[in-house]
């Protein structure tokens, strides 16, 4: 190979990170590895918005008013930033356990259950826990190592688990969970606003230039394209205000209620031989204030931290945009697999692997992927 | 009166590390961030159990400051929202602010109380927020001052620690 020199070369906690996540911008920005269906939100929402502001809206704030294009690029922007926070922020990974902690853990549980013969399947490993006065279970992740803090979930796209999971959603191209919710619901409800508003003022504008034409009103350039472009819009606002507002409804009760989507379709909560959800505060005030504005926790995944090495120039150089698992860290990669091949399978209560392929209204389904393994 | 027997910086050098205790979350507030004030059979003989539990006390109380959910927080919320979040560019949460407090007061009680005592707590922050990791070194230093560390920790620890 090359000249093999030693020379410091500073690594970033983000290149060794586990999991199926992409990350650009040397770290500061975190997504899923699939983003097509996410480029194809873009596309729409930005062609939309163009189409609308370089036809109807000239027509119309000469016709109507100039505040009728200032407010759709409000609400614009804000749909674009809120998309783009969603898009690109921890939604509130767990860092996988390191080994110390695994194997005290590990033994802990030994402790409880007693060492199981050869053969044997080893009992689930859940434990039990009390929160306001309901019994709520934990449950052993097997590819993290954890005991998954109530509510948290694996995301089998992403390989990560998550604190307050709601679901992996395409469109964003990221998984949805504590940290982002609040982005991802007001992205949904000034999308739905912005649809509304564009379906609104394209009738308005049809009814206008069609029938409503007065004294000294400008013919029409471009007439067919102008009818063109205008149906098109239409089309797209059309099926957008179906789904997205329709989700956007859907939240809405999830987020009065202080519910994930998760736990929505599991069906924790309902049903009259479960627990009631311990985590609503029963007041749909309050709980609409606790999830869209209450505090903010940090990112614990450290991912600009640099990592104390020196590297060689025979070690392969990470991209930038590369995915972040391609070179399992030395400390965990290999031993997770190990660990994984070896656990043998729970039983079918409490298996881990596929249950978070969900499809909540709106959202495309995934092609599976092979959930739960490290990558080699 | 004797000086600290071991600095922050000469427990990394001189001692090797025997083995790393994991103080678990305590989820019966709920998802909060809490840690378990249980007391860890490991650290018996090495800490008193008060100072111990003092620590972890003081701890969850700065989690639940950061967690709180009230006026404050809420202000917060809406500003953040009302400029679509970009004020986080320049401005730090009050999560962060208290997560700060909180790293300083862990270095701080390393070097005052759990240093001189061969233990060493690491921030929970570098750990996911999963545990409040704890690592017990054993002594490769001079036999002195290893009986002087057992001997502050057995004349301290009439109150609370079982015989060893």
């Amino acid at each position: 190979m090359s000249v093999m020199v030693a020379r410091k070369k500073v690594v970033r906690k983000w290149e060794k990170l586990p999991g199926r996540n992409t990350f650009c911008c040397d770290g500061r920005i975190m997504m899923a590895r699939q983003k097509g269906i996410f480029y194809l939100t873009l596309f729409l929402i930005l062609g939309t918005c163009a189409l609308f502001f370089a036809f109807e809206c000239r027509y119309l704030a000469v016709q109507l008013s100039p505040a009728i294009p200032v407010f759709a690029a409000v609400l614009f922007l804000f749909a674009m930033a809120t998309l783009l926070r969603t898009s690109f922020s921890d939604p509130g990974v767990i860092p996988r356990a390191l080994p110390d902690e695994a194997a005290f853990i590990e033994m802990e549980i030994e402790a409880t259950n007693g060492t199981v013969p050869q053969g044997q399947r080893p009992p689930p490993r859940i434990k039990n826990f009390q929160i306001n006065n309901q019994i709520v279970k934990l449950k052993y992740c097997y590819t993290c190592k954890i005991f998954r803090p109530p509510r948290a979930s694996h995301c089998s796209i992403c390989d990560n688990c998550v604190e307050r999971f709601d679901h992996h959603c395409p469109w964003v191209g990221n998984c949805v969970g504590k940290r982002n919710y609040r982005y991802f619901y007001l992205f949904i409800l000034s999308l739905s606003l912005l649809t509304i508003y564009i379906f609104t003022f394209n009738i308005v504008y049809v009814a206008l230039s069609e029938f409503g034409c007065r004294d000294g009103c400008n013919p029409r350039l471009f007439p067919v394209l102008n009818c063109v472009l205008t149906v098109l819009e239409v089309l797209i606002c059309f099926f957008t205000l179906w789904s997205v507002v329709g989700l956007t409804g859907f939240h809405t009760f999830l987020v009065a209620l202080n519910q994930t989507t998760n736990e929505d379709i599991k069906g924790s909560w309902t049903g009259k031989n479960r627990v009631q959800n311990p985590y609503s505060h029963g007041n749909i005030v309050k709980n609409c204030c606790e999830v869209l504005c209450g505090p903010l926790p940090p990112s614990v995944l450290d991912r600009r931290g640099i990592l104390q090495q020196e590297e060689s120039a025979a070690q392969e150089e990470t991209c930038t945009r590369g995915p972040a698992a391609q070179e399992p860290s030395a400390a965990q990669g290999p031993f997770s697999t190990v660990i994984f091949l070896q656990v043998p399978v729970p039983s079918p209560s409490n298996t881990e692997m596929p249950e978070e392929k969900q499809l909540p209204a709106g959202e495309l389904p995934i092609p599976s992927q092979d959930t739960g393994q490290a990558e080699h | 009166r004797r000086p600290q027997v071991h600095s922050l910086q000469e427990l990394r050098r001189s001692a090797s590390l025997a083995t790393k205790v994991f103080v678990q979350r305590d989820y019966s507030e709920g998802t909060t961030c809490q840690f378990q004030t249980k007391f860890p059979p490991e650290l018996e003989s090495r800490i008193e159990r008060q100072l111990f539990e003092e620590t972890v006390k003081t701890l969850n109380g700065f989690y639940a400051e950061a967690e709180k959910i009230g006026g404050s927080s809420y202000l917060e919320g809406c500003l953040a929202c009302a400029t679509a979040y970009f004020i986080f560019l320049c401005m730090e949460t009050h999560y962060e602010k208290v997560l700060r407090k909180i790293s300083k007061y862990i270095q701080e009680q390393n070097e005052k109380v759990y240093a001189p005592r061969g233990l060493l707590l690491t921030d929970p922050l570098e750990r996911g927020m999963r545990v409040i990791e704890i690592s017990i070194y054993e002594d490769r230093c001079s036999s002195g001052s290893s009986s002087s560390g057992s001997s502050s920790s057995s004349s301290g620890g009439g109150g609370g620690v079982g015989g060893r």
